[in-house]
């Protein structure tokens, strides 16, 4: 029987911002990429988004952020995703986080950061060439 | 411990982490799905599968979260699969269903998992009946399935729930989309949802006019139910009758015998189906005449019943040799 395997990516909005157009247009880019995406929605808690990751068992979370809040609300989903066990998952983020917070949030373990003014070619490249491997 | 048995073991333990990979092994075909199934399937059997249907925008996704949570008061633990179309073009999927029942997804006795149709034709995807297994065997006392928004011949779902509702919207269409054959016939319940719109009581009432002209003697009619999923009105009454069918169905013994029986038959020809056509397809395309026929047909020299039936009384042939 043929093989299915497809790359789940989890869309996710975490906090209190109500804007989620680039998050819509990312999902997008990555479903006609070929890829299987699940968007949260907007206002989602830490605990929600990675629930969510688990239950739908994704290889990538991205994590859009307009608020300004990623300095409190990226640490405690990585925490999470760390108790949770769900090291395997790749993060990305993107949206409006200051220059001088990205090496902070990279420290965190989220492995890249989209400003405005990337193309959607950028981020569908950058999921493909690292997708984390799978026991 | 082999992986599988630790994966299956993780299931019927009731592991999160256990109950997602399993349906991705599912899902995705893993060479290990069919040995995952085996292991749960004696375990499979109590939940009680709902499965919800009807068009796109009708509000199946609003009121299963609002279901959810009155069999959640109702101390009740509960899964969703939750499906939504595949890209004919691209492979790719949106799956939005969850954003209406995110409110449910830190709750443990939920567990809701989306997914494509993967090109399964249906309104349903290949893996949900076997997804729907790993949920009833990690002990989820119901399991509701929300078909993709399905016209009017989706109906898949009958090999797979035990009650089916069927939702509608007020304006959807008129007493003659109401008498047509296919997704009509499925229903266990009607529901109309949106019920303050205008128009919500002549839907209601060209479906019940379309029942009435059922002359056969039916040991459950379908009742036709009103909802406005938004504020939670009608969802008490709709469980209530949910859980009527459900005491129908294990009341009527005969009836529940048959239905078992039609279930067991058609998951059979399913797995057969799949089993045959798929190693012979990967079989006739070894020896190449597969992509001569092929050519044959886009140049009109065949028609492709005749090179079906060609290939076909090669193999036979071939297997009995």
């Amino acid at each position: 029987m043929r093989k299915e395997r497809k790359i789940r990516v989890l869309i996710a909005k975490p906090g209190l911002d109500s804007h989620d157009r680039g998050a819509k247009v990312v999902a997008r880019a990555l479903r006609d990429a070929g890829m299987e995406v699940i968007y949260t929605g907007l206002r989602q808690t830490p605990q929600q988004i990675v629930e969510t990751a688990l239950q739908e068992d994704v290889d990538v979370i991205g994590l859009s952020i307009l608020s300004g809040a990623h300095k409190t609300l990226f640490p405690r989903i990585m925490r999470l995703l760390r108790e949770q066990d769900l090291t395997d998952v790749m993060v990305f983020a993107g949206g409006i986080i200051p220059e001088e917070d990205v090496v902070k949030m990279k420290k965190l373990g989220i492995k890249e950061i989209f400003g405005p003014g990337t193309t959607t070619e950028t981020i569908i490249r950058y999921v493909l060439d690292n997708l984390p491997r799978r026991s | 411990m082999t992986k599988t048995e630790e994966l299956a073991k993780g299931v019927l333990a009731g592991n999160r982490r256990s109950v997602a990979r399993a349906i991705t092994t599912i899902e995705n075909n893993d060479p290990e799905a069919q040995e995952l199934v085996a292991r749960i399937y004696a375990h499979t059997g109590k939940a009680h599968i709902i499965g919800l249907t009807g068009a796109g925008g009708a509000g199946k996704s609003t009121l299963i979260e609002k279901i959810v949570k009155e069999y959640r008061r109702r101390g009740r633990t509960v899964g969703v699969v939750a499906v939504d179309p595949t890209s004919p073009f691209t492979g790719g999927a949106f799956l939005g269903d969850r954003i209406r029942m995110q409110e449910l997804c830190t709750d443990e006795g939920v567990f809701i998992r989306s997914m494509a149709t993967r090109n399964y034709a249906g309104g349903i995807a290949r893996a949900t009946k076997d997804a729907v297994k790993v949920l009833d065997a990690a002990g989820k006392d119901v399991v509701i399935v929300e078909t993709v928004g399905a016209g009017q011949s989706e109906v898949e779902i009958i090999k797979v729930a035990q009650t089916i509702v069927v939702v509608h919207a007020p304006g959807l269409g008129d007493e003659i989309q109401a008498i047509k054959a296919g997704v009509m016939e499925i229903a266990d319940i009607f529901v109309v949802n949106k019920a303050d719109r205008e128009n919500a009581n002549k839907a209601v009432i060209d479906i019940q006019s379309n029942l009435q002209m059922n002359n056969k003697e039916i040991p459950w009619k379908p009742p036709v139910l009103k909802t406005i999923a938004l504020t939670g009105e009608g969802i008490l009454e709709l469980v209530d009758k949910i859980q009527e069918h459900r005491c129908f169905l294990e009341g009527d013994l005969e009836c529940r015998r048959v239905s078992l029986r039609t279930k067991a038959e058609a998951e059979l020809i399913d797995a057969i189906r799949e089993r045959v056509t798929g190693s012979l397809i990967e079989e006739l395309k070894k020896e190449g005449k597969f992509d001569a026929l092929v050519h044959e047909i886009m140049e009109r020299k065949t028609d492709p019943t005749s090179a079906a039936e060609k290939l076909l009384k090669k193999a036979v042939r071939d297997a009995e040799a």
